[in-house]
């Protein structure tokens, strides 16, 4: 068993290392600036939901207010850049880190709070945040702000020509993303995580301490959606409390990682491949006409998949494995 | 307000607490009962005050409808329920509002004219607006004949008991699809009666639902779950601190305050006001 379990984790390694190199070939061959940007994204929701499946999925405290950590990342990076001329790297790591403290500090009241009371408690704070900004004048308030271009370069990580540089900010981001998951899937904090979904009563007397991993869940978690944050900022240049805060963001965070599988390794990866083109192409090719019909598209498809597939489409692949194995 | 809040948010705890199913479309079962007691009166000239059991009734359907076609399916998912639930109404609310688009397209739309728009009426030197002032009533009402009906009637008591155990109660004789899909239909109906008393005073369009759903939820949460009076509680203590939060802050700040009561009331008290679960 223990031994199965090493072989799964090495093939899943290799088929990451493949996967990586592939995506990393792919825009040679790419290079219409538009599907660009939908692979862009596609790699930036992986990473999102992946971040998102370390505390909802693995340590199964579901948050819906992870566009809070998103949100700061971005404003501390624009706001750092903008007001203090701090480059963006340096905007990052201290978005990331702040979202950490502050997600630990959130946690300390609310991971008290279990099933529907959490959910909404998360919902909340970051509603609270979202509307404290949205009329926070020097943050720009409701405007948002712009993001001055100051050539491209990648001391200051703007790229005015080319989506390159991005798409490849983006594969890394997803592919820590994906190694620090799969690293902590076999660490002590992986298995205490996933005492703490199954049972935190039981995991308690067995000398798990549930505060602190779930603490260190959400520290990890917020860390990396920070980083998500400042590089949707960069990538966009423009920010505003609505998209980069708003509600609707914490559950698009966390969509790819529910359908394509909670609490695996892939399904945040699968979700995001599936369901943002899905989401780009639809609102492009016929989002146009104003009428709506692209949300009809998206609802039925999540409504359709959360039927068909309740543990996530990453179900398909392993059943289609055991009955090769048979 | 405070009342209009706690209709719109019985009718969730009916279905979020009661039930324990959690569903995300709720504003948007109230953006329809908006927009059916609008073509009521756009298309029969029927006021929003005599609409109101209509659009109840039709709701009532509507909702029973929706778990019997939808939700039934999202109860029966082994693992992660919750998070299937949350997803399959989400998705849902998604695919109603783009309905609510195609069709209703997104211009907005009032009711300009009805019995009681418009008017105001004294009390002790107070002026109140009527069309509010009904809604409050009619909300008082309906929570009266609610609490009834879940205390002292078999249905109600069958309600309780499915959440309890379906398994136990399905050996009565109990069929649980039947029950929660009475108890869809009757969360629907309410917030039916809630949509239709707003459509007098508000504007009514595809989004309407969203500013209400989650200020709903808070509600619901607020009051603590699987209690119908804290939901009743929980709508007038948010009307209150709402009213009060706009004296002292920015209006657009407004639901700060909302949000605030409920973080330091589950921070002291887990399970909200009057909560069960």
């Amino acid at each position: 068993m223990d031994s199965s379990f090493a072989q799964r984790r090495r093939r899943d390694l290799i088929v990451a290392a493949c996967l990586a190199v592939l995506a990393a070939l792919v825009p040679l061959f790419v290079k219409d600036v538009y599907v660009q940007n939908i692979m862009v994204l596609t790699l930036m929701y992986a990473a999102l939901s992946q971040s998102w499946n370390i505390l909802g999925g693995y340590c199964g405290q579901i948050s819906l207010g992870h566009a809070l950590y998103f949100g700061l990342g971005a404003y501390t990076t624009t706001l750092l850049f903008t007001k203090f001329g701090v480059l963006p790297w340096f905007g990052m790591l201290g978005g990331g880190l702040i979202s950490a403290l502050i997600a630990m500090a959130l946690g300390y009241p609310c991971f008290r709070l279990r099933g529907h009371y959490f959910v909404i408690a998360t919902i909340v704070i970051a509603e609270i945040s979202y509307l404290l900004f949205l009329n926070w004048d020097w943050a720009g308030a409701a405007l948002g702000i712009d993001v001055p271009v100051r050539g491209d370069s990648w001391a200051t990580f703007q790229f005015t020509r080319s989506k390159l540089p991005f798409y490849y900010f983006a594969l890394v981001f997803c592919c820590v993303a994906w190694l620090v998951t799969w690293w902590l899937e076999d660490s002590k904090w992986g298995y205490w995580w996933r005492a703490v979904k199954d049972n935190p009563d039981a995991a308690e007397s067995l000398g798990v301490v549930v505060f602190n991993s779930k603490m260190g869940a959400a520290a990890v978690s917020a860390f990396l959606t920070a980083i998500g944050g400042a590089f949707y900022a960069q990538f966009v240049s423009y920010i505003d409390p609505e998209s980069v805060m708003s509600f609707h963001f914490s559950l698009l965070m966390a969509l790819p990682a529910v359908l394509g599988g909670i609490g695996t390794l892939w399904g945040p990866v699968l979700g995001a491949v599936i369901l943002i083109p899905l989401t780009e192409l639809t609102r492009s090719f016929i989002g146009g006409s104003g009428r709506g019909v692209d949300l009809i598209l998206y609802g039925a498809v999540i409504v359709l998949i959360s039927l068909a597939r309740p543990e996530g489409l990453i179900g398909l692949f392993s059943r289609r494995r055991k009955g090769v194995a048979r | 307000m405070g009342l209009l809040y706690g209709l719109i948010a019985v009718g969730l705890a009916l279905i979020f607490g009661l039930m324990d199913v959690t569903n995300f479309a709720h504003g948007e079962f109230l953006m329809l009962a908006m927009y059916v007691t609008f073509f009521l009166f756009a298309f029969f000239a029927i006021d929003p005050l005599l609409a109101a059991p209509l659009v109840a009734a039709a709701m009532f359907v509507f909702g029973a409808a929706i778990y019997i076609v939808i939700v039934r399916f999202a109860m029966r998912a082994k693992a992660n329920i919750g998070m299937v639930q949350i997803f399959t109404t989400f998705g849902l609310a998604i695919l109603m509002r783009g309905l609510a688009q195609f069709f209703f397209t997104p211009d907005y739309r009032s009711i300009p004219v009805s019995w009681l728009g418009g008017k105001t009426v004294s009390l002790g030197g107070i002026f109140l607006p009527v069309p509010q002032l009904v809604g409050a009533l009619i909300s008082l009402g309906a929570f009266g004949a609610l609490f009834f009906f879940i205390k002292k009637t078999d249905f109600g008591r069958a309600l309780e008991a499915t959440r309890e155990d379906a398994g136990a109660v399905a050996l009565i004789g109990i069929d649980k699809n039947r029950v929660f899909a009475l108890g869809w239909g009757l969360g629907a109906a309410l917030v039916g009666l809630a949509g239709a008393v707003m459509a007098m005073f508000f504007y009514i369009y595809p989004d309407v639902g969203a500013s209400f759903a989650l200020i709903a939820y808070v509600t619901v949460a607020l009051g603590g779950f699987g209690s119908v009076f804290g939901a009743f509680a929980g709508g007038i203590i948010v009307g209150l601190v709402e009213a009060t939060t706009a004296l002292i802050l920015p209006p657009s700040l407004k639901s700060v305050g909302i949000y605030a009561v409920y973080l330091l009331v589950v921070f002291i008290r887990p399970r909200g006001l009057f909560g069960s679960i």
